[in-house]
């Protein structure tokens, strides 16, 4: 209605792109999180010292170890970025798990059964199936939302499980590895796998270069533009032309492709097969990254390192200190705790959008 | 006896204003004292002070003598004082019986009773003749009736200081009369009233002092014995203000937009546009008078494309626009001007850049094909915020460090700058300051010269009969009377508007 | 209530069902009954958590977490303590300050209480995940208990009367939270302020405080609902216990139109339906895969999301942070 008198106690975000102030406090956070874990380490009798330092030397300490980092950062980076899309558009895709899962069960399925192809048709094709059903597993959520008015926070998470529970189901009939009782698919072809060159990965690279083109996407295009509208303000969107329908789909498939595609890039690159319980929790692992890199496709890639490497020495700090590899779960937790303190929502406080729980009944 | 309210030396700031700079004042029992000022000079930041809603910098406010403490509302209210609000406070799916008690409810045990709670609130209605049905729901009941409710809320405790703010915004001329009768029977009942608004001809109506605000600033106190209402514009703005647009005579062309048989549901499902016919043609302003809540807001939503049409069709230059489709409404030649800015109008973290071509985004120049052109953009931001005189220290910061009459100038420059055939002004001066008001209805009338077809719709009923051509004016959701301005009477406009025969 | 509305038509329809199956096999039809309400308890107490937040204009979906965490805290201090007593109240305990880290971040930092909620939940996770021990038990579970004369009624005896203490308690404060939602002064303003604060906050009642003090309070009942289900329904823990029960119970609260009452229903029908598939399964009647009956509850959730969430109409004011002074 008329001048809605609301106290603003801030200034108002600046249109600079690099504020180095705001990119400190996650830096702090991530610190802050350290000290924190160090000190329920103390408690549990490890000495936090000798695990940090071997976590941190098996991840960054080698050429190999570089390597292993940045295989484990790839879906990070991805799923980091599959979240960031959706937050961008007012969106909320805890589901980057199931979309991820299917990726990759897809993408094994595609590694095992086509056969004959050379590497460099056979790679592509099984990356665009493992985003294909990304985007479907996402694109149920985005439909629902834009027709039904269902919070997607609620209904992405569900499909994780269902998805779970489809795979598992079709790793372990279907798709099951022939002659085995475990439950897994078989090993992809060689011709699927990914190109590891001096250690390191082809799919972190293909992962960077994704980051930047959704950076140009959201910065330099049409299409970007009415994402970022429809999230900050979708009424002001829809007054403009956008079909906020549309656009929440799209983000949503969108989303679920990026995270289908991180899947396909596991499979493809590191597992060379399907196997269950496998990545649990890697899709909140993509909300953190996101976060902790302010929801910027580009401040991704630093936090989904960090994690990797982490994930990546976690074996090794076990059996150097004794101290389980869940620290890198709590770490992450305590790490996005941190980061969404006070300080750093500025960026969902200059969203129109009163917050992106709209969608209960609207 | 001391003064029922003063208000000693309040200072309030935020970051970039000074809302209130040392504002003195007191009010006495059985007096009614207008505050008057423009939008933004300060009377809801000093109000909420008042009532312990907002900590000011410095000074003090005291309710017969005892100083109020920040926070305590609930205290500020127990000592006798009320207020009505510009907005009302009350709960819309709750009914006016719980709105009614809320906060003070009478207890049986760990329980509502409702038995006496009913009994109270008849009581009281009839104490002050004002009539509601403690069981009707408040968002099912018509806004003056809604007003009652919120001023029996205040009454309800026997209160002694009764401050209303700008209460008239929403009521018919007629329904106007009535209030300003019942605040001048609560002066004499010995109810200190403080009346807040902008309306000139209230304050010399009613008040026995005036109170004037500008820029947060105390500039003067008077009464309508020693004044009168050009006084008094020139103290709430501090020069000579113009209260009429000069403007020529209208050179009428064409039919531009053409509205027939349009019916609209608004949000709660309940048809609001009950069938409406309008024609504007090339170079006329065609005013909507009517107040607020009489389907106006979706008769414009309906005609720019953002809300769904049951009935009915929008041609423009005889081709009929789409259903919901905003996009294709505005390529057909209509710009609009939306009544909520902030909502419908902006996007606050944005640039100002970026605001001013919110709805041309993807059109050339500012994008070929995919790719945006960011240089168009930035040129076209520099052009103009100069043409507009929108005050910011650059194009480049957001949209929501602008004040309100900048904010919408940037909407006004925007839907202005692409001249298109039609152009939809609702409340385009609600909540703008004085200096701006002027400034945007030259724009209007300078559109209208350059051909386009202005429909203006106004809650402001002096807005529309300084600029509008003809005007058109609309009651429960229908077109009632279309007349020529020139021939058009204030008196019979505002029966129209309250649904009489005229 | 019109006798012809709509929920009567449940009712009806759900009476003459139980009706028919009971006829068919006494029994049976009993216990999955009785399992079902089982089942339904930790659903309708999370539902409770929702509608207390929300209806107090806090949306709350760290309820998965809170629950888990504390089950978590119920397990294993029962076990570190041999003391199911002292293993419950520390949940409670727990779930008291989630809840109130979930008013800090909604009330007080004015985050997103998506955000909010979802980091509720992750530490949740991280926690559980990183302090887990193989092998623990529990001395015991809570035990049920007879109602005296009231347990021996056929069908509802033992449906309604035979059941944990926890079960009963949790009955209690749903039918507690009923009444004081719409006969209390402190429902009347709670709703106040979920629906449009400001008119709360001029009529002279604290929102914050409020808003406080329900979360806090809704963190406890979420507590009780965790620890009901490994101390009475199960007696164990495992990483990802809770299994989305948090989730759903949103669902359930939406579909129960923020109506206590509304959400035991739709709780109950849900509890029934796993009962009802854990049976099919046993009698082996129909010949489903684990993963799909697992997956059941989710595929439900969404279901009666599509076909609800669309036309409701939640506490107008939720999920936007309020500040003092905003009328």
């Amino acid at each position: 209605m008329s001048d809605t008198k609301v106290v603003k106690s801030e200034a108002p975000k600046s249109n600079k792109s690099f504020d180095v102030g705001s990119w400190l406090i996650p830096i702090i956070a991530v610190l802050t999180a350290m000290f924190l874990a160090a000190l329920l380490m103390k408690a549990q009798g490890s000495n936090p010292i000798t695990a940090y330092k071997s976590l941190f030397k098996t991840a960054f300490g080698s050429l190999s170890g570089i390597g292993a980092t940045l295989g484990k950062s790839t879906p990070l980076v991805l799923s980091g970025l599959a979240v960031a899309i959706g937050l961008r558009a007012g969106l909320f895709n805890i589901g980057a798990q199931g979309q991820l899962l299917s990726g990759a069960l897809a993408a094994a399925w595609a590694g095992v059964s086509f056969h004959g192809l050379p590497g460099y048709i056979h790679i592509p094709i099984a990356l665009i199936i493992g985003a294909f059903f990304g985007s479907v597993v996402a694109g149920i959520s985005g439909f629902l939302k834009a027709y039904r008015g269902v919070h997607e926070v609620i209904t992405t998470i569900m499909l994780n499980s269902i998805v779970m529970g489809i795979a598992d189901y079709l790793a372990s009939h279907q798709l099951r590895e022939p002659d085995q009782f475990l439950t897994r698919t078989a090993e992809i072809q060689p011709s699927a796998k990914m190109p590891v060159y001096a250690h390191l990965p082809l799919g972190f690279f293909i992962a960077v270069a994704l980051a930047l083109f959704i950076w140009w996407i959201l910065g330099r295009t049409t299409s970007g533009f009415r994402i970022e509208t429809v999230g900050r303000n979708r009424h002001a969107a829809w007054y403009a032309g956008v079909s906020v329908k549309r656009t929440v789909i799209s983000a949503m498939l969108i989303s679920g492709a990026i995270a289908g595609l991180g899947g396909a890039v596991e499979t493809l690159g590191i597992t060379y097969r399907y196997a269950p319980a496998f990545n649990l929790g890697l899709g909140f692992d993509g909300i953190t990254i996101a976060l902790l890199g302010r929801v910027h496709p580009l401040g991704i890639i630093p936090g989904a390192i960090l994690i990797g490497g982490m994930r990546a020495g976690a074996a090794n700090m076990q059996f150097d200190s004794g101290v389980a590899p869940e620290l890198v779960d709590l770490l992450m937790a305590l790490i996005l705790l941190l980061v969404t303190a006070p300080l750093i929502t500025r960026f969902f406080k200059n969203s129109s959008n009163k917050s992106m729980t709209s969608g209960w009944g609207s | 006896m001391s003064a029922l309210l003063e208000v000693n030396g309040i200072t309030k700031r935020y970051p970039g204003v000074v809302a209130n700079d040392n504002v003195s004042l007191t009010v006495n029992a059985g007096e009614v004292v207008a505050l008057l000022g423009e939008n933004g000079a300060g009377k809801s930041t000093l109000l909420k002070a008042v009532f312990g809603l907002i900590k000011p910098d410095s000074g003090e406010i005291k309710i017969s003598g005892t100083p109020i403490v920040f926070g305590d509302t609930a205290g500020v209210i127990s000592r006798g004082v009320g207020m009505v609000h510009q907005h009302f406070q009350l709960v819309p799916v709750m009914t006016v019986a719980e709105n009614l008690i809320l906060g003070d409810e009478p207890k049986r045990g760990l329980f509502i009773n409702q038995k006496s709670a009913r009994e109270e609130i008849i009581t009281l209605s009839k104490r002050y003749g004002l009539e509601v049905d403690p069981d009707a729901v408040i968002e099912d009941l018509p806004v003056g009736m809604q007003q009652r409710v919120e001023i029996l809320k205040a009454l309800r405790k026997d209160v002694k200081l009764l401050i209303l703010d700008e209460p008239t915004a929403v009521l018919t001329p007629q329904e106007i009369d009535e209030l300003l009768a019942v605040i001048r029977n609560l002066a004499k009942s010995g109810v200190g009233v403080v009346l807040i608004t902008h309306k000139l001809h209230e304050v010399m109506a009613v008040a026995d002092r005036v109170v004037v605000l500008r820029g947060g600033k105390l500039v003067g106190t008077t009464s309508p014995k020693e004044t009168d209402e050009a006084g008094l514009a020139q103290m709430m703005v501090g020069r000579s203000v113009v209260l009429q647009v000069n403007r020529t005579e209208a050179k009428r062309g064409a039919v531009v937009l053409e509205v027939k048989g349009l019916e609209v549901r608004d949000d709660r499902k309940i048809m609001s546009v009950k069938g409406v016919d309008l024609t504007l043609h090339k170079g006329e302003i065609l005013g909507v008078a009517g107040v607020e809540g009489n389907g106006q807001r979706e008769l414009v939503e309906a005609i720019c494309g953002m809300r769904h049409r049951e009935a009915g069709e929008v041609m423009i230059n005889g081709v009929a626009t789409k259903d919901m489709n905003p996009h294709s409404v505005h390529e057909a030649g209509i710009s609009h001007v939306p009544e909520d800015r902030e909502k419908h109008g902006l996007v606050a973290s944005y640039t100002i850049a970026d605001n001013l071509v919110l709805n041309q985004f993807d059109q050339e120049p500012y994008a070929k094909g995919w790719v945006r052109n960011l240089g168009e953009v930035a040129k076209n931001a520099t052009d103009l915020v100069e043409k507009f005189d929108i005050r910011t220290p650059s194009a480049f910061n957001t949209a929501g460090s602008l004040s309100g009459g900048n904010k919408q100038k940037v909407v006004v420059a925007r839907e202005l700058s692409e001249e298109l055939p039609v152009l939809i002004a609702a409340q385009p001066t609600r909540g703008v300051d004085v200096g701006s008001i002027e400034f945007i209805h030259n724009q209007l009338i300078a559109a209208r010269d350059k051909g386009a077809g202005v429909l203006l719709v106004s809650a402001e009923l002096d807005e529309v009969l300084s600029l509008a051509d003809r005007i058109a004016v609309m009651s429960d959701g229908k077109i009632v009377a279309i007349v020529e301005s020139k021939a058009a009477d204030r008196n019979y406009i505002g029966r129209l508007m309250a649904g009489l025969k005229g | 209530m019109k006798l012809l509305s709509k929920r009567n038509g449940y009712f009806l329809i759900a009476a003459l069902a139980t009706g028919f199956f009971y006829s068919k096999d006494a029994d049976i039809t009993t216990s999955v009954y009785a399992t079902g309400t089982a089942f339904a308890l930790p659903l309708a107490l999370a539902a409770m958590v929702g509608i207390m937040c929300e209806r107090t204009g806090i949306v709350n979906i760290g309820i998965e977490g809170t629950m888990l965490l504390s089950a978590f805290v119920a397990f294993f201090v029962s076990s570190f303590t041999k003391n199911i007593m002292i293993g419950l109240l520390a949940a409670i305990l727990t779930g008291s300050i989630m809840g109130l880290l979930l008013a800090l971040m909604a009330v007080s930092w004015r985050m997103d209480q998506i955000i909010a909620g979802t980091i509720l939940n992750i530490l949740a996770t991280g926690l559980t995940s990183f302090l887990y021990v193989q092998g623990k038990t529990i001395p015991s579970v809570f035990q049920a208990i007879e109602i005296p004369g009231l347990s021996k009624i056929p069908f509802f005896g033992p449906v309604l009367f035979i059941h944990g203490p926890l079960t009963f308690l949790g009955l209690a404060i749903i039918l507690t939270l009923y009444v004081a939602i719409y006969h209390t002064p402190w429902g009347l303003r709670s709703r106040a302020v979920g629906e449009h604060p400001s008119s709360a906050d001029t009529a002279g009642v604290s929102v914050a405080r409020l808003r406080y003090i329900n979360v806090t309070i809704a963190g406890a009942i979420g507590a009780l609902a965790g620890a009901y289900l490994s101390l009475e329904l199960v007696g164990s823990f495992e990483r990802g216990f809770t299994a989305g029960k948090g989730f759903t119970a949103l669902a359930l609260m939406i579909f129960g139109r923020w109506n206590p009452l509304g959400a035991l229903g739709a709780a109950l029908f849900f509890g029934l339906a796993q009962a009802y598939a854990n049976q099919l399964m046993i009698d082996q009647v129909v010949n489903i895969p684990t993963q799909f009956t697992a997956a059941l509850p989710y595929v439900m959730t969404i279901v009666v999301l599509a076909i609800s969430a669309g036309k409701v109409r939640p506490p107008a004011a939720e999920g936007q942070p309020y500040e003092k002074g905003q009328a």
